[in-house]
């Protein structure tokens, strides 16, 4: 018999084999390309590009990126504390309010600080 | 009526029981009906998406006042299958300045991902393929991994289009899966399971859309957020971005991207059917024509919101995140603790 994860690993290798069968089905079908220099300049609505694409980009999303990171490890916490709400009685209850309360302290203030600005 | 509602689970029994008379090992004949559940899937999520493409583009054009599709056969149902078949034959074009390995793999990136969801769904009475017991967990994590693909996509085409899509796809699709995660946590609460089925079993007497409503529409925001569905389009949003990270595709790549999109939209409604309508519940139908019955609907309502409303600006659709959704699911799963803790 095989066990939760392991049907979870196998069904990975034959999910990778769908988007192998389309590509190659595709490439069976397909007429083949010439090549042609124009052809395969990245399309900027016909205008050719200027400077580099891979650039230092805007620091708003990395700040949006750590307040996200701290919210998703309280989201792990959270969790386990759902599940066995019922079982944990008063105290986990008020342990984990205090807890949500610091959190949204928390974002209140990376708010106040304008961590939520978009400029 | 009882032959219909068992008739797959009964047909898998036959077919390992038939196996293992061959002479093969459990373990064995377990593999080869994983390998078939897997092709029956693979078969759903492609009759699925030629369906929905084209009743996407029906109901677009009654809202628009338009017939939509309307060419080939009756009502145009044959315009999905003949897009497909123009999509397999078109030839095969990278850009030069890409990253080519990046660019390569991240369709299949994408569709893989999107597959892999649809491990936990339960398609009837015990029909999920793996009735996993933290399957909620399992379906919001490997569900946020999709971002990855994204990013990939738009970093790899080495393009401009492509690389502010795939930021903000990035930046939108990791806020709303806060209030998504959110949620969820005040069914889970209820139900006090992570398994489906508990979840499912927990409903019996009444729709968690009932006890937890203001969770389903935080929920159905948050989903149409990270499925980077209209209203909640800026990643590809085309009268500014051409088609943001999807740009530098063509043919079978773009295809799987798109392929993926309608893969993901369905295991997200019926996500919502398992979580807050009772799941495969439902009288006098077969339970494995429940869940699609209700997924259908809630893709619908996606459909309806996606052509009724226009698209929210970058900004709005952040601070709406955190500024609302967030503060308002933890209020939501305070008050659920509040009813639970002292009117149980």
């Amino acid at each position: 018999m095989l066990t939760d994860y392991s049907t979870i690993g196998i069904f990975f290798l034959l999910s990778l084999s769908f988007p192998l069968a389309a590509l190659g089905l595709a490439a069976l079908l397909r007429p083949k390309s010439k090549f042609d220099p124009e052809k395969i300049v990245p399309y900027e609505c016909g205008v050719d590009t200027k400077g580099r694409t891979w650039v230092r980009f805007k620091v708003n999303y990395f700040l949006y990126a750590l307040v996200f990171l701290a919210f998703e490890v309280e989201t792990i916490f959270l969790f386990p504390w759902a599940v066995k709400f019922n079982k944990l009685g008063i105290f986990a209850f008020v342990e984990m309010i205090i807890f949500l309360i610091i959190l949204l302290l928390a974002l209140f203030y990376a708010w106040k600080e304008g961590a939520l600005k978009w400029y | 009526m009882r032959g219909a509602e068992t008739f797959f689970i009964d047909l898998a029994r036959l077919i390992v029981t038939w196996l293992e008379k061959q002479g093969m090992s459990p373990l064995v004949a377990d593999i080869v009906l994983l390998v078939i559940q897997f092709i029956c899937i693979a078969a759903i999520v492609t009759v699925n998406i030629i369906i929905l493409i084209w009743l996407e583009r029906k109901i677009s054009g009654f809202i628009q006042q338009r017939l939509g599709p309307n060419r080939l056969g009756p009502w145009g149902i044959f315009q999905t299958i003949a897009d497909a078949i123009k999509l397999l034959t078109k030839e095969d074009i990278i850009p030069s300045q890409t990253d080519k390995i990046i660019f390569r793999t991240a369709p299949i990136v994408f569709i893989v991902i999107s597959l892999m969801l649809y491990v936990v769904i339960p398609f009837g009475d015990g029909m999920a393929i793996v009735d996993l017991n933290m399957g909620v967990l399992y379906f919001i994590s490997v569900g946020s991994l999709g971002t990855i693909a994204l990013l990939m996509a738009g970093w790899g085409s080495n393009n401009k289009w492509s690389l502010l899509g795939a930021m903000r796809a990035v930046a939108q699709m990791i806020s709303y899966e806060i209030p998504l995660a959110f949620s969820l946590l005040g069914v889970i609460m209820i139900a006090g399971s992570l398994k489906m089925s508990d979840i499912i079993a927990a409903q019996n007497n009444v729709w968690f859309v009932f006890l937890q409503p203001v969770a389903f529409i935080t929920y159905f925001i948050a989903a149409t957020a990270e499925l980077n569905r209209g209203p909640f389009d800026m990643p590809e949003a085309e009268q500014e971005l051409t088609a943001g990270a999807y740009t530098e595709y063509s043919g079978m790549r773009w295809a799987l991207f798109f392929l993926a999109e309608y893969t993901n939209l369905f295991a997200v409604s019926a996500m919502a059917a398992v979580m807050f309508f009772g799941g495969w519940q439902g009288p006098w139908l077969p339970s494995w024509l429940w869940l699609p019955i209700k997924a259908y609907i809630i893709m619908l309502v996606f459909f309806w919101l996606k052509w009724t409303l226009p698209r929210i600006r970058m900004d709005h659709l952040m601070s709406f995140s955190w500024k609302v959704l967030i503060p308002v699911t933890l209020v939501n799963l305070v008050v659920t603790g509040c009813v639970l803790q002292f009117f149980k």
